[in-house]
């Protein structure tokens, strides 16, 4: 059932392209970038609603914020460094604060963007987001799910971080696969441990959970690719009926996918919680493989956390 | 309620700075220096220029207006109510927890207002995305801005001044309140943003340089405006901080305080 390895970016474009033919009010805008964020599958179709806003990520959001308040559904692409970092002002100020219909689809998040290193790895941009009111914060772990969640916030009248990364991840749902924004998925049973993953972190998750069945150790997988709201119901439910807790991330552990779940579990059902992500440290340059080595976020780092 | 003769429009100018000075006042805070300079351009796109209903101020038809310099809310509320998007005796609850009238304008709290701006340099992109879309929906509506001399020291409003020529905003009229000082002293003192007319030429603006305190050179050069064609313009006006108010004219102090009670009597005796 393995389809192959897709970049979510790839995912995005293509279901943009969906997307602007079915709602003429979508429009799309990149910032220099719309060969690497496939904003430009897109453009090709409709050129007349692309704007290439050249390297000037802070007017490029102030922008789509003016046209939204004139019913325009705009999405507006970069790498989440210039996305989420650089324009963050405009982010708080111009886009949620009015609260105004506009979709940040960044791409090239975290570590795994790879050889471009530490300048380029956006590893804050889920703390600082999802800090912000009114913004909804996704993230999603492969093709049939971006491709979901494009059509879906869309379908929100409000601001959106999509956070999608670099690497070309294996599918893990099937076409039936229902998501909703708001729920995480659930994947398996088990009660020795529950792996808390998102984005890129999740194929990884899976791959643990079967090597571990081998062993007789029994984990779930919990793919929260909705990160604000976060499933506090899921989590709860998790923390009382498995013995382990763990979060993998792509990301800073300060203020990313562990602190979130961390913050509901304090609150609701105080639980050991074990964080894999960026341990408060800048990225480097390297293969996204070997970087996921070396930051302790893979099946490995899982399975031994799990097997003792 | 669109007014035509000049005296007609200095008279509304006045009130607009009686609101000015009652607003601040009241508040004990807020900005009236640049809210003063800024009084006679507001008359006149309120009541004469822009295309608006203030019993339908979500029209999509309507011209759109961004106060980038958003400190200067104490200029667009008084405006706005004059205009009557909302009731006058609000002016004296400005910046109180139980009003609507922020600090900064705030576009879901006040109707008439286009857009939330405060943190400076993100209006003229702002308007930039309005003029586009409104290019893209086939609506002949145009599209106002106010920055302020010292505004325009953010990087941001250069790369929207590109933006605004490459996609030919002839809908977009951008207006510079020029009245050289900003809070830590003159322009040019502090970060020059002079020459402010080469700049925007050369960036590929139609630029008008103008007395922004007189009432007849603020019409002709909004009528001009109009006339542009594939591009955006740029109208310069030379105006003095805190206009209207002596003991406020000219100085930077009063960029950000409020008048005491006898200063206010003053003032609202100056303005009647």
């Amino acid at each position: 059932m393995e389809q192959e390895k897709k970049a979510p970016r790839q995912s995005y474009g293509e279901a943009l392209l969906e997307l602007g033919k079915e709602n003429e009010n979508i429009v799309v805008l990149d910032a220099d970038l719309a060969e690497a964020t496939k904003t430009r599958i897109f453009a090709k179709e409709f050129p007349e609603r692309f704007f290439d806003m050249g390297i000037a990520e802070q007017n490029m959001i102030s922008t789509v914020a003016g046209m939204a308040t004139c019913g325009k559904i705009p999405f507006a692409s970069t790498f989440a460094m210039f996305a989420a970092g650089r324009a963050y002002d405009q982010i708080r100020n111009s886009i949620c604060y009015p609260k105004l219909n506009v979709k940040i689809c960044a791409t090239h998040a975290g570590v795994t963007v790879g050889e471009d290193g530490a300048t380029h790895q956006m590893i804050e941009d889920i703390s600082m987001m999802r800090t912000l009111p009114n913004m909804t914060v996704i993230s999603t772990s492969d093709d049939i799910q971006t491709k979901w969640a494009v059509r879906e916030i869309s379908k929100i009248d409000g601001p959106v971080y999509l956070r999608l990364g670099r690497l070309a991840v294996p599918g893990i749902y099937d076409k039936n696969q229902k998501f909703e924004i708001g729920k995480a998925v659930q994947i398996g049973e088990g009660t020795d441990a529950t792996i808390f993953a998102t984005g890129v972190t999740v194929s990884e998750a899976i791959k643990a959970k079967e090597e571990l069945e081998k062993q007789n150790i029994h984990i779930r997988v919990v793919d929260i690719h909705t990160i604000k709201p976060i499933d506090k119901e899921t989590i709860i439910k998790c923390a009382k009926e498995t013995k382990k807790l763990i979060s993998i991330e792509d990301h800073n552990i300060i203020g990313g996918l562990g602190t979130a779940i961390s913050e509901v579990l304090i609150e609701k059902y105080p639980t050991k919680l074990i964080k894999l992500g960026i341990n408060d440290t800048f990225g480097r340059s390297g293969k996204a493989e070997e970087l996921m080595k070396y930051f302790k976020i893979t099946a490995e780092d899982i399975i031994s956390l799990c097997s003792n | 309620m669109e007014v035509n003769s000049i005296e007609e429009l200095a008279k509304k100018a006045k009130e607009i700075r009686k609101g000015i000075i009652e607003a601040v006042y009241n508040a004990k805070s807020g900005h009236p220096g640049g809210s003063l300079s800024i009084a006679d351009i507001m008359a006149v796109l309120y009541f004469r220029e822009l295309n608006i209903d203030p019993k339908n101020p979500t029209w999509e038809d309507r011209d759109r207006f961004v106060l980038s310099k958003g400190h200067c809310s104490p200029a667009l509320y008084s405006t706005l109510a004059q205009k009557g998007f909302f009731d006058i005796a609000e002016i004296k609850n400005f910046r109180n927890i139980e009003s609507n009238l922020q600090g900064h304008p705030d576009m879901k709290k006040i109707p008439g207002v286009d857009m939330s701006t405060g943190s400076l340099g993100q209006g003229l992109s702002v308007a930039n995305g309005m003029a586009i879309a409104g290019k893209l929906n086939n609506k002949n509506y145009r599209v106002y801005t106010i920055l302020g001399d010292g505004e325009i020291e953010e990087g941001q409003v250069w790369e929207a001044a590109m933006a605004s020529c490459k996609y030919k905003l002839d809908n977009l009229c951008v207006i510079i309140d020029n009245n050289n000082l900003q809070i830590d002293g003159t322009i040019e003192n502090v970060m020059s943003s002079y020459p402010i007319n080469e700049k925007f030429k050369s960036f590929g603006f139609e630029v008008i340089c103008i007395d922004g305190n007189d009432i007849k050179e603020i019409l002709s050069a909004l009528d001009k405006a109009k006339k542009v064609k594939d591009r955006p313009t740029c109208i310069i006006a030379k105006t003095l901080k805190g206009k209207g108010v002596s003991f406020m004219e000219n100085k930077v102090e009063w960029h950000g305080k409020a008048p005491n009670e006898e200063q206010y009597k003053i003032a609202i005796e100056e303005l009647s």
